[in-house]
C-alpha cells in the first residue's frame, strides 16, 4: 500500500512551472503542466547537471535551462537525439493538495 | 511673348501650384504678395509647433531663398486691397500692378461669433504662425485656457495648450466632439483620452459672453456658469476669404467660384485652395487642394485637365488620440452599421454600408486598417462577400485564418500588400500576368517587399494563390516544430487579428501543441509584450530561466547578480553596500564587466530575494544583465574630465539609460557613449553607438562584438541631444515592433535595410510616433524587478523540507 505525504497546495507551483523538494539526498522536483498534473523528477539533468526545476516546462516535458535538452516528465528519459534519463518518483493531486509517494524517500535512501 | 502672372496669397496652395509651374518651366513672371510677413510654410504643421513637437524652421516649406532662386517677385507682408479686372491690375499699399493672369489663393478667414468681449486682448483665433506664436506666449505664463470649438482645430490647439502645461477647458456647442467627422461612440472614447491628459470637456456648451475689461478674464455660458480664463482660443469654424472677389465683381457663393479649369467668372482670374468653391463645395483639407494646384497649372499653360473632387479623409494630429473617419456615417433607411469594439483597449470600429458598398467608416484607437477601408470606399467596392469579416481588416480576408492563402485569395486586387512602398494586390498580379514568377522579379518590377521585408510572406502568398501549382513556396523556416508559421506570419496574425494572449495565438494560428514548446513561447511572450504592452501580462513561464529569475544562471545552477549603475557611474556608497552584500552571502567572485558594471557571481537561488533586498535598500535597482532588453550604457567621462570631450556624453548616457532601462526587445540591447571621435566607449561596437561631435551626435547602429564582431554603421547625425534621445526611442521601438525575437540589432539590419531604418527615422511625424509608442510601453516597464520580486521571495524556497522524515 503505498503511503502518500502531502507537499504542499497545488497552488504552490506555477502552471508550467516547478519547485523543490528538500530530502536529505538533494532536491527533487515537482512540475506542475499546463493541464494541472503534477511529476517528481531528481532536479538533474543527465547531461551536466542542469537544475531542471529552472526550465520551461511544455505539455508534458521540461527543456533544462543549460544547454536545452528535452526531458519527458512522465518517463523521465531525454527525447530526441540525445540519451539519458531522470530518475522518476510517484506524484498525484489530490483535492488541491500535492501528494508524494513515501517510498520515494527510501528509494532516493538507496541510490 | 512672357505673360505676367500675380499670385494672391503664399498659401498650401499656391505654393504648389508655383512648383508646378516652375517645374514645367512655364513662360511666366511671377510675383507674389502675401499678407503674412513670410512666404510658404506647411500650415497644417501648425499643431506640432503649438505643441512643441517641431519649430518653425522645420515646417518652412519655400523660404526667401526659394523664392529669389526660382525668380518669383515677392512682397510679403504686403495685402492686396483690391482688383481691378477691367483694368486688369491689383492694388497694394506698394501701388498698382497690372498682370495678364491673376491667381486668387486667400485661403480662409477664421470665424468669429459675434460675442460681447470678441475684441478683447488675449482672444486669440487659430490660423497662421502669428496665432501659433500668441498661443505659445500666453502658455509661458501658464494659467487657464479656454477652447471655443471642439472640431479638429480646436482640439488640436488644447492638446497643444496642455502640453505646454495650461489648463484648458474645450467648449463645444454639440452633443459630441467632432461631430461632423465623428459619431457619439468615437466622439466618447476621443473625450476620454482628452480628459486622461487634463483636458476639461463641455459639450452643449454656448459660449453668451466674453468677459473681461482690457484683457480676457473668463467665458459667460449660457446658464450663466463663468469660466475663468487667461486666453480664449476662438476655433469654431472658417469661412472662405473672399472679399477680393467680391469687391471685383467675380461671382462668389459661399466662396469664389471655379469651373472644373479652377477659372473664376473672369477667364483671365484663375482661384485656388480654401476661398473657391466649386459646384456648391467647399475644400477645408489640403489633399484636394494639391489636386486643384496642379490643374490650375495646367489652365495657365493652356493645357486641358479638370478637377474632380474625391472622397475625404480626416485624421487628428494629437499624439495617442488615433482617429480616422471618411465618407457618410449618418444613420438612414437602407444603410446598415457593423460596429467592433474593444472597451478595454479603447477601440471602435464602425463601417456603414449601403447597397454592398461601404460609404462611410469611423475608427478610434486602432487606425492601422484605415487606409483599405478607405480604399474600398473610394472605389466604392462591392464587399458583400467579405461581409462577415470585414471589420476585422484586411489581414482577414477569407476568415479561413489558418490558411493563409484563403485569406490572400480573398483580398481584392487594391489591398495594400507592401505598407512601405505602397504596393497592392492588383501591381502585384500585374507584374506575374507579365512573366514575374519569383520574390526577387516582384521585388525588381513593383518594390514590393524591398523595403522593410515583413510583407515578403504576403507577396509569396499572392505568388501562390496566382500561379497556383507552378508557384513552389519556399520552405520558410516556421518559429519551431509547433507550428508552419513563420516569425513573421504570427507577428502579423497577433496585430491584424488583435491576439492578445498566448492561448489566442495557438488557438487562432493553429499551435499543433497544447502549450508550446521552450522555442516558441518565449518569442510569442515578446510579440504580445511589444504589440499590446497595456492589455498583455507577462507570462514568466514562458521566459528563460535568467529573465524568469532576474539573474544569470551558472553551470553550477548558482546565480551572478549585477546591480545597475547607471550610464557607469557608481558612489563609495553603493561600493561599501555592495561589498557589504557580497560579504553577507559569501558571494565568491566579485567581477567588472564588459559593460563597466560589477557582477556578484556564485549566488544561491534561494538568497536571490535577500541580496536584491539589500541592494535595494542601497538605492540600487537590477542591472537586467539577464535580460533580452537593455542592458547597460557604457559611457566614457566627456566633457566633465576629458581634455577632447566635446559634449556631455557620461549625462547623456545616464539619461538614455533612464529612458530606456526595463525595456523589453527582441535580443539583448547594449549602448555606448563616446564623448569624442576617440570613443573610449567602444561605442561603435554596440547595437546603438553615440559619438559626440562639436556639432552634436553621431547615432550609428548595429554593432557587435559578441560571436559576430561587426562595427556600427552611421543612423543619422543630429544637433541636439533631445533629438538623440528621440532618434533612439524611435529606432529601439522600431526594432521592437518589426524584428525576430533573438536577432540582434545588427541581423534585423542586414534583413530590412539600413536605408529602410533610416527612412523611418528621417520621416520626423513617423519618427515621432515610434518614440511616442515607445513611451507608452515604458510607463508599463520601466520599473524594478527585483523590488518586484522581493516581496515574493518564499518562492524562492523549497516547498516542501522532508530532510527530517528521511533521517527516520
Ligand atoms: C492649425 C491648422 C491645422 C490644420 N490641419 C490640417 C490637417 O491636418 N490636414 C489638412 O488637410 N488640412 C489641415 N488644415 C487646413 C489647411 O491648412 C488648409 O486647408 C490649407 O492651408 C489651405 O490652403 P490655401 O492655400 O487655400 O490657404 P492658406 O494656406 O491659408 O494660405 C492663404 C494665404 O493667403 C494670404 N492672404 C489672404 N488674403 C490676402 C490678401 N488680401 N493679400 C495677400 N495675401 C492674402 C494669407 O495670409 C495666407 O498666407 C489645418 C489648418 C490649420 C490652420
Ligand atoms: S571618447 Fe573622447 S571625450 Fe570620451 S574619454 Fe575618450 S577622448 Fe575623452
Ligand atoms: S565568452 Fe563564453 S565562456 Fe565567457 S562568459 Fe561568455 S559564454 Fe561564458
Ligand atoms: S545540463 Fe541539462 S542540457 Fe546540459
Amino acid at each position: 500500500m503505498t503511503n502518500w505525504i502531502d507537499i504542499s497546495p497545488l497552488d504552490a507551483v506555477p502552471q508550467r512551472g516547478a519547485r523543490l523538494v528538500k530530502t536529505a539526498h538533494g532536491c527533487v522536483a515537482i512540475f506542475r503542466t499546463g493541464a494541472d498534473e503534477v511529476f517528481a523528477l531528481d532536479n538533474a539533468c543527465p547531461h551536466k547537471n542542469g537544475p531542471l526545476a529552472e526550465g520551461i516546462v511544455h505539455g508534458n516535458s521540461v527543456t533544462c535551462p543549460l544547454h536545452n535538452w528535452v526531458i519527458s516528465l512522465e518517463t523521465g528519459l531525454v527525447q530526441g537525439p540525445d540519451e539519458g534519463k531522470v530518475a522518476t518518483y510517484p506524484a498525484r493531486v489530490e483535492a488541491g493538495r500535492i501528494l508524494l509517494d513515501a517510498e520515494f524517500l527510501s528509494q532516493r535512501a538507496v541510490a | 511673348m512672357t505673360q505676367k502672372l500675380i499670385v494672391i496669397g503664399a498659401g498650401m496652395a499656391s505654393g504648389r501650384v508655383l512648383e508646378h509651374l516652375l517645374e514645367a518651366k512655364a513662360d511666366y513672371d511671377i510675383t507674389l504678395y502675401n499678407a503674412e510677413a513670410r512666404g510658404n510654410y506647411n500650415r497644417i504643421m501648425l499643431s506640432p509647433v503649438l505643441s512643441g513637437e517641431k519649430t518653425y524652421e522645420d515646417i518652412v516649406t519655400h523660404d526667401a531663398d526659394w523664392y529669389e532662386t526660382n525668380g518669383v517677385t515677392c512682397h510679403f507682408g504686403t495685402h492686396i486691397t483690391g482688383i481691378d479686372k477691367v483694368a486688369k491690375t491689383v492694388t497694394s499699399k506698394n501701388g498698382t500692378e497690372h498682370y495678364d493672369k491673376l491667381l486668387i489663393a486667400t485661403g480662409s478667414a477664421p470665424f468669429i461669433i459675434p460675442v460681447q468681449g470678441k475684441d478683447l486682448s488675449g482672444v486669440i483665433t487659430y490660423r497662421d504662425l502669428d496665432d501659433t506664436n500668441a498661443m505659445i506666449a500666453a502658455s509661458e505664463k501658464g494659467g487657464k485656457a479656454v477652447v471655443i470649438g471642439g472640431g479638429l482645430l480646436g482640439l488640436e490647439a488644447a492638446a497643444g495648450l496642455a502640453e505646454r502645461g495650461m489648463d484648458v477647458t474645450v467648449l463645444h456647442l454639440m452633443g459630441h466632439l467632432m461631430e461632423r467627422q465623428l459619431d457619439e461612440a468615437a466622439g466618447y472614447l476621443l473625450r476620454r483620452d482628452l480628459e486622461k491628459r487634463g483636458i476639461t470637456v463641455k459639450c452643449h456648451a454656448s459660449t453668451k459672453a466674453i468677459l473681461g475689461e482690457d484683457k480676457v478674464e473668463g467665458v459667460l455660458l449660457e446658464g450663466d456658469e463663468v469660466l475663468e480664463a487667461d486666453i480664449v482660443v476662438m476655433a469654431v469654424g472658417i469661412r472662405p476669404e473672399t472679399r477680393l472677389a467680391t469687391g471685383a465683381h467675380l461671382t462668389v457663393a459661399r466662396g469664389v467660384e471655379v469651373n472644373a479649369q479652377m477659372e473664376t467668372s473672369d477667364p483671365d482670374i484663375l482661384a485656388v485652395g480654401e476661398c473657391v468653391e466649386l459646384n456648391g463645395q467647399l475644400f477645408g483639407l489640403v489633399a484636394p487642394l494639391y489636386d486643384q494646384a496642379k490643374v490650375v497649372a495646367k489652365t495657365l499653360m493652356g493645357e486641358p485637365d479638370v478637377f474632380t473632387p474625391k472622397e475625404l479623409s480626416t485624421k487628428l494630429k494629437v499624439t495617442g488620440c488615433d482617429l480616422f473617419s471618411a465618407g457618410d456615417f449618418a444613420e438612414g433607411e437602407g444603410r446598415e452599421d457593423i460596429v467592433f469594439r474593444d472597451p478595454a483597449r479603447g477601440v471602435y470600429r464602425r463601417l456603414v454600408l449601403e447597397d454592398g458598398c461601404i460609404i462611410g467608416a469611423v475608427m478610434y484607437g486602432d487606425t492601422a486598417d484605415s487606409n483599405w477601408f478607405f480604399g474600398l470606399i473610394r472605389d466604392k467596392t462591392d464587399v458583400s462577400e467579405m461581409r462577415e469579416t470585414l471589420i476585422f481588416g484586411p489581414a482577414y480576408q477569407g476568415g479561413g485564418a489558418s490558411d493563409p492563402l484563403l485569406a490572400v485569395a480573398a483580398l481584392p486586387r487594391d489591398a495594400e500588400i507592401c505598407g512601405c512602398n505602397g504596393i497592392c494586390k492588383g501591381q502585384i498580379e500585374d507584374a506575374i500576368a507579365v512573366g514575374a514568377t519569383d520574390l526577387g522579379a516582384i521585388k525588381a518590377m513593383t518594390k514590393a517587399s524591398a523595403s522593410c521585408g515583413t510583407c515578403t510572406g504576403l507577396v509569396e502568398q499572392v505568388l501562390a494563390v496566382t500561379l497556383g501549382d507552378a508557384f513552389v513556396m519556399p520552405a520558410a523556416a516556421s518559429i519551431c516544430a509547433c507550428t508552419e508559421m513563420t516569425h513573421e506570419d504570427v507577428r502579423r496574425m497577433i496585430k491584424s487579428q488583435e491576439l492578445k494572449s498566448m492561448p489566442a495565438v495557438w488557438q487562432a494560428c493553429g499551435w499543433k501543441t497544447s502549450c508550446g514548446c521552450h522555442v516558441c513561447r518565449p518569442a510569442l511572450n515578446f510579440y504580445l509584450l511589444a504589440d499590446w504592452p497595456l492589455d498583455y501580462t507577462d507570462d514568466p513561464q514562458s521566459r528563460f530561466i535568467n529573465e524568469r529569475k532576474h539573474a544569470n544562471i551558472q553551470k553550477d545552477g548558482t546565480f551572478s547578480v549585477v546591480p545597475r549603475m547607471w550610464g557607469g557611474i557608481t558612489t563609495p556608497d553603493e561600493l561599501r553596500a555592495i561589498a557589504d552584500a557580497a560579504d553577507k552571502y559569501m558571494v565568491p567572485t566579485v567581477k567588472v564587466t564588459g559593460g563597466q558594471r560589477i557582477d556578484l557571481l556564485g549566488v544561491k537561488g534561494e538568497d536571490l530575494p535577500a541580496i536584491w533586498k539589500d541592494l535595494n535598500d542601497a538605492g540600487m535597482v537590477s542591472g537586467h544583465a539577464y535580460s533580452k532588453g537593455l542592458r547597460t550604457v557604457k559611457t566614457c567621462v566627456g566633457t566633465d574630465h576629458c581634455r577632447f570631450g566635446t559634449q556631455d556624453s557620461t549625462g547623456l548616457g545616464i539619461k538614455l539609460e533612464k529612458t530606456l532601462w526595463g525595456s523589453w526587445t527582441p535580443h539583448k540591447l547594449k549602448l555606448g557613449v563616446s564623448g569624442c571621435p576617440r570613443n573610449c566607449a567602444e561605442a561603435t561596437c554596440k547595437d546603438i553607438g553615440i559619438i559626440c561631435v562639436d556639432s552634436g551626435y553621431q547615432i550609428s547602429i548595429g554593432g557587435a562584438a559578441g560571436m559576430d564582431v561587426k562595427e556600427t554603421e552611421l543612423l543619422i547625425q543630429v544637433a541636439t541631444e533631445d533629438e538623440a534621445m528621440e532618434v533612439i526611442k524611435a529606432v529601439t521601438q522600431s526594432y521592437r515592433e518589426n524584428a525576430k525575437y533573438l536577432d540582434r540589432i545588427y541581423k534585423w539590419m542586414n534583413k530590412v535595410g539600413l536605408d529602410w531604418i533610416k527612412d523611418q527615422i528621417a520621416d520626423l511625424e513617423n519618427r515621432a510616433a515610434l518614440a511616442a509608442r515607445f513611451e507608452v510601453s515604458q510607463s508599463v516597464f520601466r520599473n524594478d524587478p527585483w523590488a518586484e520580486h522581493v516581496t515574493k521571495a518564499e518562492t524562492y524556497q523549497p516547498i516542501a523540507n522532508l530532510t527530517l522524515e528521511a533521517a527516520e
